[in-house]
């Protein structure tokens, strides 16, 4: 009794839609709502489209770009620094870089537009015209880094965290046992702080992964994937095909095809992760208890 | 390490460079976080200015922007506290349905034997792995089915329910910290399982119903692509579409406006985070939110 409206709500709401989003992508399902089954029809038709090769590369470039930049390596610096200066002020850090996760994202990206206008109105193009330059189009110009930039704020900031726990859940015996050798602050993150922190670091970089392959929220904002599809990655392309208001066409059969094969993307991903970097053995038993 | 020989001043050379390192190490932070800063400062001083000289400076303060409290930008557009109670119905509705739910559900799981629960608990780590973003498709149809596209309710079902699972696994951590005893001691005093639930367990849980609670509430009030793509009916707007709206009509020139309606929305998520980010910072790292 207690547990029906729990069931309930996943089964409807989240249960039910991987089974849809499966079943609709063997369909030519438009705004009519018709299952009409076309076999592989859809997943053919991707394999002509001359967009997909583009948006796959874009695909890569950003999830891989993003999270090698910024989720991971500048959310370790962040997590280092943060707490290895004082306490108090590492917590100031540590809130201000987590303050764009909880934004609304309506709110992070006019904050983003308003940077990077094209027009002198903006910050960057403002700056521009004070040192008598002439105002540059950011977003048209390079929209790959645009994209890489405000996701990477955001998504540094998780690796921020659970570095910066697991860094300060180290023993304070070990750092202060190589500061009496002589280490040097470089020295003792190489040798002592990296090598412990090993696990966090490898499931941020699996965690991340999968969620910048699926994030298209901020981009559809910021640069709407253009200009001309160079900033469009897959999630949004699936997203563009089933709403977007400009084409027109609801192809939500076509759509929910391409998200399926987003959702095997991600799969593979992890078990290729999985394998990398033998998580099994996390998972397994300490040998020596410790208690 | 290398043998060092103690000289006379090595020891303040080595306090300098221990103070160089240090300011060096705050440098860095403060140009990282520059541009952060910059950003949020620029809510609060474009809302209040015109168009600002060299991106930067503000030339004249002025209330205009803020007229869109009493007078919409464009008369198809909803009026503003009407979509501001909209955002805090949503918000409210997410957090309540969220709360009662997974509460509830982690009590049952944590607490009793019955066949399939594993099953459950697994399910709801493997649904982890489907992000929402990928169902959307699947939800649109599921709420046209049902007759809840446009509505407010449909997105608050949708999000709750996406966020249920998570809820499930912070509470059920918080209960499964009880020890039995002081359920047992209940039980034997004569409570029913349900008095022993309400009277015993759930003040017991509370701060675990307050991190869910915020977090819940955040997200509805935040929630920006469900609401944009299952509900398009100007009454039943947030201020997200409402944002939405001035970025489509005015994304590069009305500045003022986006500024002041901005700082509207996040007037309250300010408030909250400044309050409750100690909390926050606790359960990011247990739970995920949404997207990354």
């Amino acid at each position: 009794m207690f547990l029906l409206p729990g069931i309930l709500l996943i089964f409807l709401f989240f249960l039910a839609p991987v089974v849809i989003t499966a079943v609709m992508g063997f369909t030519n399902m438009d705004y009519r709502f018709q299952w009409n089954f076309v076999g592989f029809g859809n997943f053919f038709r991707m394999s002509d489209d001359f967009l997909v090769p583009k948006i796959l590369v874009n695909t890569l470039v950003y999830t891989f770009g993003t999270l090698a930049i910024f989720n991971v390596t500048f959310g370790l610096i962040l997590a280092l620094l943060t707490t290895s200066i004082s306490e108090r002020v590492g917590l100031f850090f540590r809130a201000l870089w987590l303050l764009p996760r909880f934004t609304p994202p309506v709110v992070y990206a006019a904050i983003w537009l308003w940077i990077l206008s094209p027009t002198r109105n903006g910050l960057l193009n403002g700056l521009r015209v004070a040192m008598g330059l002439n105002p540059i189009a950011w977003i048209s110009e390079y929209p790959w880094g645009v994209i890489i930039v405000t996701n990477g704020i955001i998504g540094a900031s998780m690796g921020m965290l659970i570095f910066a726990s697991a860094i300060k859940a180290i023993p304070r015996d070990y750092l202060w046992a190589a500061r009496v050798d002589g280490a040097s602050w470089f020295q003792e993150v190489r040798h002592i702080v990296l090598p412990l922190i090993r696990w966090p670091l490898m499931f941020i970089t699996a965690y991340q992964t999968l969620s910048l392959l699926t994030s298209y929220e901020y981009i559809l904002l910021i640069t709407q994937g253009g200009p001309f599809h160079a900033s469009e990655v897959w999630s949004l392309y699936a997203y563009n095909k089933a709403f977007s208001a400009y084409a027109g066409t609801y192809e939500f059969g076509y759509a929910a095809a391409l998200a399926t094969v987003l959702v095997l993307i991600g799969t593979v991903a992890s078990i290729a992760y999985w394998k990398m970097f033998r998580f099994r053995e996390m998972m397994a038993p300490p040998r020596i208890e410790v208690s | 390490m290398a043998q060092r020989k103690f000289t006379p001043g090595s020891l303040e050379r080595e306090r300098r460079k221990q103070r160089i390192l240090r300011v060096s190490m705050y440098l860095f932070l403060i140009a990282a976080s520059l541009p952060i800063v910059i950003g949020y400062l620029w809510l609060f001083v474009g809302a209040f200015t015109g168009n600002l000289v060299y991106g930067l400076v503000p030339q004249s303060f002025t209330v205009e922007n803020w007229s869109f409290l009493w007078d919409p930008p464009s008369p198809a557009w909803p009026d503003i506290w009407r979509t501001f109670f909209n955002t805090f119905f949503l918000a409210a509705g997410v957090t309540l349905i969220m709360v009662v739910v997974s509460t509830s559900a982690a009590y049952v799981v944590s607490r009793m034997y019955f066949p399939g629960r594993s099953m459950i608990l697994a399910s709801t780590l493997i649904l982890h792995a489907f992000p929402a973003i990928t169902l959307l498709i699947a939800l649109y149809y599921i709420l046209r089915t049902l007759g809840l596209l446009d509505s407010l309710w449909g997105v608050i079902l949708v999000r709750a329910g996406l966020m249920v699972p998570f809820g499930i696994w912070v509470m059920k951590g918080f209960f499964d910290d009880i020890p039995w005893d002081i359920e047992m001691s209940a039980l034997i005093d004569g409570a029913t399982r349900f008095q022993t639930f309400w009277k015993v367990m759930l003040p017991l849980v509370k701060p675990g119903i307050a991190a869910i609670a915020v977090f819940a509430f955040m997200a509805g009030w935040a929630e920006y692509i469900f609401l944009v793509t299952f509900v398009r009916d100007p009454n039943s707007w947030t201020l997200s579409s409402y944002i939405n709206a001035i970025i489509g009509n005015y994304r590069f020139t009305n500045y003022g406006l986006l500024a002041a309606v901005s700082l509207f929305y996040m007037f309250p998520v300010l408030l909250f985070f400044l309050l409750t980010q100690k909390l926050l910072m606790k359960v990011t790292v247990g739970g995920i939110k949404g997207g990354r």
